[in-house]
């Protein structure tokens, strides 16, 4: 920025500053900042104020860290983007301004330029670092719910449940039929048995996929056995006409763990004392 | 009154959200559990023909009143390659996409109203409704 209009604006700090609290207090309203107490509000504004002045006189990488870091700080307290943006914004508008009010010169079109480029460029790195914050966390919480998605549980010798929770989609079925079969054969299992209770619809692709996994497990020379159909489940899997006659199915986890030990001869008794 | 929600599909989170809404609307309007599973799963077999054939596509669903019975209609628009022979779709075990090929004939067995508009290389409506009982 020209060396000029730097110290123009560090000259008129404190009427910009003044009039930007004013400004952004307008918008407070309608965000859930409301919540946030008065002091704090106003701490971070003030902060924030300053830390844009600070970046005035600084070149490239400086500027870069010192609003990285502040960034940081925002994204953590959780303040919104947008509130952020218009705050921004609304400091173009009121540096500009303030710039043109106390100039004897016409250099209007000078300052707005100078401001607008220094502005953009303070956006576009709090911008990069809040959708980075973004991408991060939908990530993180992506590996979190792949991990969860398919689990295969051994609970007896030769007998493992897999429980499906939630929404079957295309890559959630690969990873079902994946870890079925190297399930089966790290655990050894005779029987799989596959828990659909919360899954909350069962259409023709979610069907076909778990057709396709149990008849892999078949193959592998184990048995599937498909538990926990609702009876609205049922009522539907026959309305779209799905043929699961080929396949044992029980109503209940605990009916195909019976019918799973039996398979396996084994049995549950009650000790007499 | 009339409740209206129109979901963009075009990838395979727009399937679930178009179901979850048809299963609201459906659950408001006073369905039992049993046809909700009926509205959604077959909410979610056109979303998923949207996204399969048509790659992307709208669910549009609403209360529905006729001569004083209420229900739920559902319209699934494409503007995809559409269906050359729809007699062939609505025959139990078609496929053009490896599927079971239950998909069509199982929503008409599903709703009480199926209607199929089609034009190849124009794209594909497909009204639907369930009525209360």
């Amino acid at each position: 920025m020209n060396q000029q209009i730097r110290e123009l604006i560090h000259v008129h700090k404190s009427t910009i500053t003044d009039e930007w609290m004013k400004e952004v207090e307008k918008f407070r309203e309608d965000d859930y900042l409301q919540s946030i107490s008065d002091t704090v509000y106003q701490n971070t504004n003030r902060e924030f104020v300053d830390m844009l002045f600070n970046t005035v006189g600084q070149e490239g990488e400086d500027v870069k860290e010192t609003i990285s870091n502040y960034t940081d700080r925002l994204i953590q307290l959780g303040w919104p983007l947008n509130y952020i943006i218009r705050g921004m914004q609304e400091f173009r508008k009121v540096a500009v301004e303030s710039l043109i009010r106390n100039d004897d010169q016409t250099r209007d079109i000078e300052f707005y330029q100078e401001v607008e480029d220094w502005v953009d460029e303070v956006v576009n790195i709090l911008v990069g670092h809040y959708s980075g914050s973004w991408e991060n966390t939908v990530f993180l919480q992506k590996m979190a719910l792949k991990e969860l998605s398919a689990p295969l549980i051994p609970v007896f010798d030769n007998i493992s449940v897999m429980p499906l929770i939630g929404t079957i989609d295309t890559e959630r079925a690969k990873q079902i039929m994946e870890n079925l079969l190297t399930g089966v054969i790290e655990h050894r299992s005779q029987v799989v048995l596959i828990d659909i209770t919360g899954v909350p619809v069962v259409d023709t692709m979610v069907a076909h996929h778990i057709i396709q996994a149990s008849e892999a497990v078949r193959l592998v020379g184990a048995k599937c056995i498909l538990v926990g159909i609702r009876p609205e489940i049922a009522q539907t899997i026959v309305n779209l006409g799905i043929d699961l006659g080929k396949f044992p199915t029980k109503s209940s986890l605990k009916k195909g763990i019976e019918s799973a030990l039996e398979m396996t001869s084994h049995q549950i008794v009650e000790i007499e004392e | 009154m009339q409740v209206q929600t129109h979901v963009d599909i075009h990838s395979e989170w727009g399937i679930v959200a178009a179901r979850q809404a048809g299963r609201k609307l459906a659950r408001e309007i006073g369905f039992g559990s049993v046809d909700q599973a009926r509205v959604t799963t077959a909410i979610s077999e056109l979303a998923r023909n949207i996204y399969l054939y048509a790659n992307k596509g709208q669910i549009h669903i609403e209360e529905a009143t006729s001569s004083g019975k209420r229900g739920i209609k559902i319209i699934a628009t494409d503007e995809g390659p559409g269906i050359k022979d729809v007699r062939r779709v609505m025959e139990d075990g078609y496929t053009t996409s490896g599927g079971l090929g239950a998909g069509l004939p199982g929503v008409k067995r599903l709703m009480d109203e199926f209607k199929i508009d089609s034009e190849p290389d124009e794209g594909t409506t497909i009204t639907t409704v369930k009525w209360l009982r």
